[in-house]
């Protein structure tokens, strides 16, 4: 087990310098040059361009900038943006807002996926895992800004509950609305897994032998069905903490959060690769601890697993 | 319909479990479904009670029934269940609850599936123990866990308790869960085909242990079995159901001897562990018995046309999983030859294990062996071209134990017999779909089976269309690996007709691989007795039951449920 806890974490490295190295090759080769947009309409000097280009190392071939980044990371010192601002300061202030609006997200969606897909894979067939089919597809059709704009409207103006934005340094009560309509898709889909898997696992004979053992409902649901229908679905959860991360853009949007969407997007138009590689590169780096939590967590709740 | 005749004498007793007139029905898509319809059954204390039946003879229902587990949309709807005197039928779910386990066990029918693969053993023995009362500190439950399993047979108890599922085999699964319906002693054990997953030696041992248990507890046993010759040698009374009816029902030995309804005579009949007839058709081809041929060995310079299968010195190593120097070999056939020819039936027969499905994989040429070679019609298996490869496959085909499996769900009965075709390129549409109708004829299903899924058809029918989708290509030799391991006696005995009469009409060479030494004596012309990988014995079949050499081939012999039992003539 530490021996594949250790191979997995250096497993980290490869993947890093390919991720960045691909990032960068791919940011290098945009078409267009930051420094002259910089300028805007009237152009900039042609000395005042060269000295961009040199205090950003742009004149430098690809191999070089690469490498100088690479030493940028070691030293903890990536630098400066152009608006004189420091890389490590605008991503340390972007993700710690997405992070927590992530893994909000992350708790609403396996709490109540878990939760209703249980109730519903119990009632197979009933009004209410009828309803809940029903109401699930509705949320997996509807786009991620209408569920939005309309939560804004009836639980932010017109019941006045939550806090419409939430705007700098949020707290957990407005971003209880962002991190919903984030979940939303999500919950839809973790509540159909479980739903399909707790519906397998009651027609599993163990689970008869449960019963005919004299275990009541709840300790046969609790023991024998939970855990062993949330293998699939924690696999999906896992995967999706990354795609939470990277795909909260139009929820940040709407709420008027600066988190990694907005500044990603930002630095992705004014052609800032250090930022845009730096904060794509932390992404990857959350989708890999992501990854090995879910495997490990695997294990725990699935004994045939081995990790050699 | 005829009513069942009692003919235990009038016990004294009061009746530990009184079924009287008991009516289950499924809803289905296509309106109810009675699947038990009048079902009288009695257990007195202590006694043991064998339901006999084919599957679909409502024999589990009846025995779900009892404890309130039917599957599905099942229903009691009419008769009544005294449990002790008291009506089990429209129990609330606590007092159902509180019957389960406490006063009646169960042992289901497959261990592989019936222990939950995420728990240690020993904490699903310990809920057992908790759901029934049993208080105590986290050691004595420990305890007395360990306890339960070594009463269950299990040597090293404690430390196998903390042991997964997976890290067990088959038997020492059935063994805990007998530990688990014993745990609460409850006063009647209901057996659901405890052992038929097994191999036969496990299953004496088990059944064996589980006979003694039960002796000293004075529990009652409800056992419910296909397999006749079991029900006779472990239970005092039968109950013999058919379509959901008992149709008769007395003292085991007195069924045996004289069958009353003519379903019980046909089950006594062709029960293969009773039957010491080889099937007629398969013997009646009124030549020299050709078997000593076949015993000859392989390595000998012999006439190429007949020996269509020569396997010689056959050896594979599986490389085990383990980090460098600690992966070693497992090797799971070792030096293996036999001889298969045109129109005979040769048996590798083993238990799990022993390495006949290796066997078979490479002679299949899906495994690449180790050593040793597999030649068909005097061809390398191992040297071909991936076009000789594919008109090799033409030449033999298998079918699996399993039809659930082998057969693909989403792939109708046409679909699933057409494919071979297709994927040969033989003929075109309508060529292949007359071809299609003729399998279904040969293997005597009615053609509308051809717009039906797997889903649709019983076990029987499904291994029928297995058999005609490896006879699709028209191949020489078909490997039967567990052919019909998992059907009724009855439906077992069709399918091995069947078989017989296209080996006869068609010429087919069988590799016909089981565990079950009772059908090897129906179907095969000769047999290889293997363990642990090695040929333990080589003869024709009449040797190895008549004479067995290896003392071995005695123990897998003596394990045949019911061999002891000496029928009376006239069946």
């Amino acid at each position: 087990m530490r021996w594949y806890i250790g191979r997995r974490v250096l497993q980290v490295i490869p993947v890093f310098l390919g991720a960045t190295l691909l990032l960068y090759a791919l940011v290098f080769l945009r078409p267009g040059d930051p420094v002259l947009a910089l300028g805007g309409e009237r152009g900039l000097p042609e000395a005042v361009q060269e000295q961009i280009r040199a205090e950003f190392h742009l004149d430098e071939p690809f191999l070089v900038q690469y490498l100088l980044y690479l030493k940028g990371i070691v030293t903890l010192d990536l630098g400066v943006t152009f608006t004189g601002r420091e890389v490590t300061e605008v991503i340390a202030q972007a993700l710690p807002v997405t992070f927590q609006l992530a893994l909000m997200a992350l708790l609403i969606e396996a709490v109540l996926g878990v939760g209703f897909g249980l109730l519903a894979g119990m009632r197979k067939g009933g009004l209410f895992d009828s309803s809940v089919l029903v109401l699930s597809l509705l949320v997996i059709a509807v786009p991620t800004f209408v569920v939005g704009f309309v939560l804004q409207i009836v639980v932010g103006v017109q019941l006045g509950w939550l806090p419409i934005t939430a705007g700098r340094d949020p707290d957990v009560v407005s971003l209880l609305m962002p991190a919903t309509v984030l979940a939303a898709t999500s919950f839809a889909y973790v509540l159909r897994l479980t739903r399909t898997s707790v519906q397998e696992s009651l027609s599993a004979d163990f689970v008869r032998t449960a019963r005919a053992k004299g275990l009541s409902r709840a300790q046969v649901t609790g023991r024998h069905v939970l855990r062993n229908s949330l293998i699939p679905v924690v696999t999906f959860l896992g995967a999706d903490l990354g795609a939470l991360m990277g795909g909260a853009i139009v929820t940040e949007g709407i709420f008027n959060i600066h988190g990694v969407g907005g500044t990603l997007f930002d630095a992705i138009t004014r052609g800032e690769n250090v930022t845009v590689v730096s904060l794509t590169t932390v992404l990857v780096l959350v989708y890999i601890v992501a990854n090995l939590a879910v495997d490990l967590l695997y294990a725990a709740l699935d004994p045939r697993i081995r990790y050699a | 319909m005829s009513a069942p005749t009692p003919r235990t004498p009038p016990d004294p007793d009061v009746p530990l479990l009184e079924v009287r007139g008991l009516e289950v029905t499924f809803s289905t898509g296509g309106g109810p479904v009675q699947a038990v319809r009048g079902a009288d059954l009695t257990v007195y204390p202590g006694q043991s009670v064998a339901i006999v039946g084919e599957s679909g003879s409502g024999k589990s229902t009846t025995a779900h029934a009892v404890v309130d587990l039917l599957p599905g949309t099942g229903k009691v709807t009419g008769g009544s269940i005294r449990f002790a005197g008291r009506e089990v039928v429209g129990l609330g779910r606590r007092e159902v609850e509180a019957l389960r386990g406490d006063q009646i066990g169960l042992v289901p029918q497959d261990p592989m599936s019936n222990l939950n693969p995420v728990w240690r053993i020993g904490s699903q023995v310990e809920e057992a123990l908790r759901a029934n009362g049993f208080r105590g500190s986290r050691a004595q439950r420990r305890a007395r866990v360990a306890e339960l399993l070594a009463e269950a047979g299990l040597p090293e108890a404690a430390q196998r308790a903390t042991m997964y599922p997976h890290e067990f085999s088959g038997g020492m699964r059935q063994r805990a869960l007998i530990a688990i319906a014993l745990a609460a002693r409850p006063r009647l054990l209901i057996a659901d085909e405890p052992t038929s997953a097994l191999d036969v030696t496990v299953q004496r041992q088990i059944l064996d242990h589980l006979d003694v248990l039960t002796d000293e507890l004075g529990t009652a046993v409800l056992f419910i079995t296909h397999d006749l010759g079991l029900a006779a040698e472990r239970a005092e009374h039968l109950v013999v159901m058919y379509r959901g009816q008992v149709v008769e029902s007395g003292p085991a030995r007195a069924i045996l001897a004289d069958p009353q309804h003519p379903y019980t005579r046909r089950l006594v009949t062709s029960a293969p562990s009773l039957s010491s007839r080889r099937i007629q058709v398969a013997h009646a081809r009124g030549e020299e018995p050709v078997d000593d041929l076949l015993a000859r060995h392989a390595d000998e310079p012999a006439a190429p046309r007949d020996e269509v299968v020569v396997a010689s010195h056959l050896t594979k190593v599986f490389r085990t999983r383990g980090r460098g120097a600690r992966a070693t070999g497992f090797t799971a056939v070792d030096d293996v030859s036999f001889t298969l020819t045109r129109g005979r039936t040769l048996a590798l027969v083993g238990e799990s294990g022993s390495g006949k499905s290796t066997a078979a994989n490479m002679v299949l040429g899906l495994l690449e062996p180790t050593a040793g070679t597999v030649l068909f019609d005097g061809q390398d298996v191992g040297g071909l071209s991936r076009r000789e490869q594919l008109a090799f496959r033409r030449r033999i085909q298998p079918v699996f134990q399993n039809p659930y499996g082998s057969l693909d769900p989403q792939y109708s009965v046409y679909r699933s017999l057409e494919e071979p075709l297709r994927l040969h390129r033989v003929g075109d549409r309508a060529a292949r779909e007359a071809r299609v109708r003729d399998l279904l004829d040969m293997v005597a299903l009615p053609q509308d089976v051809m717009r039906r899924f797997p889903a649709e058809l019983s076990g029987g029918q499904r291994q029928r269309v297995a058999v005609a989708r490896a006879l699709a290509l028209e191949p020489e030799v078909v490997v039967l690996d567990e052919a019909v391991s998992a059907l009724d006696v009855l439906v077992q005995a069709q399918v091995l007709d069947l078989l017989a009469g296209l080996q006869r009409e068609l010429g087919l060479a069988y590799l016909f691989i089981t565990h079950d030494l009772a059908v090897v004596r129906q179907i095969a012309d000769s047999v290889v007795v293997m363990r642990e990988g090695k040929v333990v014995e080589h003869a024709p079949t009449d040797d190895v039951f008549d004479a067995p050499r290896e003392r071995y081939t005695r123990d897998l012999l003596a394990a045949i449920p019911g061999a002891g039992l000496v029928l009376p003539a006239g069946s």
